[in-house]
């Protein structure tokens, strides 16, 4: 617990010398946490991230991908996006991680090593699309505060772990459990080792739906150390903030969970349209639950130049939450006529869709394509923005590309 | 005669052996040259992250990305130990939505009382990193142009 101490006067002093400038408010730096000057500028090599991936933010890590990098049916390490609200934990060790599940509503509390957890009960695997809440808040005007997320915050991985309702009926679950609250362990921005950086979670009903899982392995392999090593709540087609990573404890509520990021305005929108702008009292904010239908065109990569009488391959994803999508299409008219794509089954529940078609066009120019997904309800996404939040979440307008025909 | 053969036969075989010294020390200083100057060049570019941190080009702090202007270092003493600059950089605010940031920082995040910056850090923020509209949806921008021959057949 050292490392959460803070930097000694003299540990300062030889800091500041070394990076030749004062280091302002030194006495607010955690020691172990290393300044931008020695900082290691490669994030990409250091989380075995592709190039191509984009940087929103060193400090908290927060990386997004882009369209054309999530081609592949189950997103792999290198493509997925990161989102962090606090520092990775460092140190962390398999071998003697303990999850602590405790809360009002459990009949006694218990811890289970890791390997208990792996021992003791069946194992499954899902594919499982996790967004982020924020996906697409560049676009909301007026502009909403926080990561500036386009459109690559969201991924389809392949999750092993053990169902949590089979770990919840094993401790014993009293009649009035309404959430599930996650605790972590990350690290406070601040270097205060007694906030707690993030602690979402989810209602019993969510909780007890066989795809959530205690995961520990992605795409067959423990889970990488950005994305949650050695265990990860994963709760597909909701914000991908309830899927708590470094998974430390589960606190079983008899109401809703009021860890930190469960309240207004996190994670919630007005549970009433409002006008963009305006200013939403706490009392009338609701919590994100099941996200909403969206797709993404991730092949061609935007800007492709063809020639033309040929026609254009295009494939790429679409879900839709809780639901399943029923139908995607594409426009290259700016949403005049649609056309409707080739779509696939889920592999399972709560995993993306892929969809394809072949496109023509009339003659020369410049086209984009649109692509526009909608969910077994019969609700679209939209071609404008949606519905202005103040802290610009939910974005689900549709997605399009560009192409010159020459 | 066989005395001093064999004596001019010692002096070229000392000459050699000095010869071979000197090809010897010399090759060793060569490596050491080369290895310095590499050693040298690997290090430069961190050099110049750490010599000068406070560089400004274009009007851009290269260590932070902030804009430069009155209200900068304030910015960096008060806002980055604890997240990067671009925290800041990537949003936009009027200065009541910069004020009330930093009030939710101040009350959850454990960010401390700016002091008589308070007024200046607003007053940068709002300046550099103003409300721009956006509309419903925008254009599309920065398109990277490239030939999908041969890719797609």
């Amino acid at each position: 617990m050292n490392r959460r101490g803070f930097l000694s006067k003299t540990s300062l002093a030889a800091l500041s010398a070394a990076i030749g400038t004062e280091i302002f408010y030194g006495a607010q730096i955690p020691a172990g946490y290393r300044l931008i000057a020695e900082q290691d500028p490669d994030l990409f090599a250091r989380y075995h991230k592709d190039r191509d991936m984009v940087i929103l933010n060193k400090r908290p890590i927060n990386i997004e991908a882009r369209a054309h990098l999530l081609n592949d049916d189950v997103t792999p390490e290198r493509c997925m996006f990161v989102r962090n609200n606090g520092k990775v934990p460092v140190e962390l060790q398999a071998e003697n991680w303990e999850l602590l599940i405790d809360g009002e509503s459990v009949r006694q509390g218990r811890s289970f090593s890791l390997e208990e957890l792996k021992t003791t009960f069946p194992h499954y695997s899902y594919n499982l699309t996790l967004e982020c809440g924020g996906n697409g808040r560049s676009e909301f005007d007026p502009p909403a505060k926080g990561n500036q997320w386009t459109v690559g915050a969201v991924s389809c991985a392949t999750w092993t772990g053990v169902r949590l309702r089979d770990v919840l009926r094993e401790v014993g679950i009293k009649q009035d459990a309404v959430y599930v609250g996650y605790h972590a362990a990350d690290l406070h921005l601040s270097g205060d080792p007694r906030k707690e950086v993030i602690s979402r979670g989810i209602p019993m009903a969510k909780a007890m739906q066989e795809e959530t899982l205690l995961a520990f392995e992605m795409n067959g392999k423990p889970i990488p150390e950005i994305h949650g090593f050695p265990l990860r709540l994963v709760a597909g087609g909701w914000p991908a903030s309830v899927s708590g990573k470094w998974l430390k404890g589960l606190s079983v509520r008899n109401q809703v969970h009021d860890g930190p990021k469960m309240e207004s305005p996190s994670y919630r929108v007005p549970c009433d349209p409002v006008a963009p702008g305006t200013e939403v009292a706490d009392e009338n904010m609701c919590i994100i639950e099941s996200m909403p239908v969206k797709s993404l065109i991730t092949y061609p990569r935007t800007g492709a130049v063809l020639e033309t009488g040929r026609s254009l391959r295009i494939n790429g994803h679409a879900w839709a939450g809780e639901l399943q999508v029923k139908e995607v299409s594409y426009s290259i008219d700016f949403g005049a006529t649609w056309q409707e794509c080739t779509l696939d089954k889920p592999v399972n529940r709560l995993a993306w869709q892929n969809f394809r078609a072949a496109v023509t066009f009339p003659s020369e120019g410049y086209y984009e394509i649109w692509a526009r997904a909608t969910d077994s309800r019969g609700v679209s996404q939209p071609m404008v923005l949606p519905g202005w939040n103040p802290k610009g979440y939910l974005n689900n307008a549709c997605h399009r590309i560009a192409v010159k025909v020459v | 005669m066989k005395k001093r053969s064999s004596k001019k036969e010692g002096n070229s075989q000392y000459r050699m052996m000095i010869l071979a010294g000197f090809i010897v020390i010399f090759t060793f200083l060569s490596i050491l040259v080369i290895l310095t100057m590499d050693a040298l060049e690997e290090s430069q570019p961190q050099e110049v992250l750490v010599r000068d941190p406070e560089r400004i080009e274009n009007g851009i702090h290269l260590r932070t990305g902030l804009k430069a202007g009155e209200g900068m270092e304030a910015v960096i003493r008060h806002c980055t130990p604890c997240h990067s600059a671009s925290l800041v950089t990537q949003n936009r605010m009027d200065a009541a939505g910069w004020e009330s940031t930093i009030r939710w920082m101040q009350e959850t995040q454990n960010l401390w009382d700016l002091g008589e910056d308070h007024e200046l850090v607003v007053r940068y923020l709002t300046r550099e990193y103003p409300v721009e509209s956006k509309g419903r949806r925008q254009a599309l921008k920065n398109i990277e142009w490239y030939s999908l021959d041969g890719q797609n057949p």
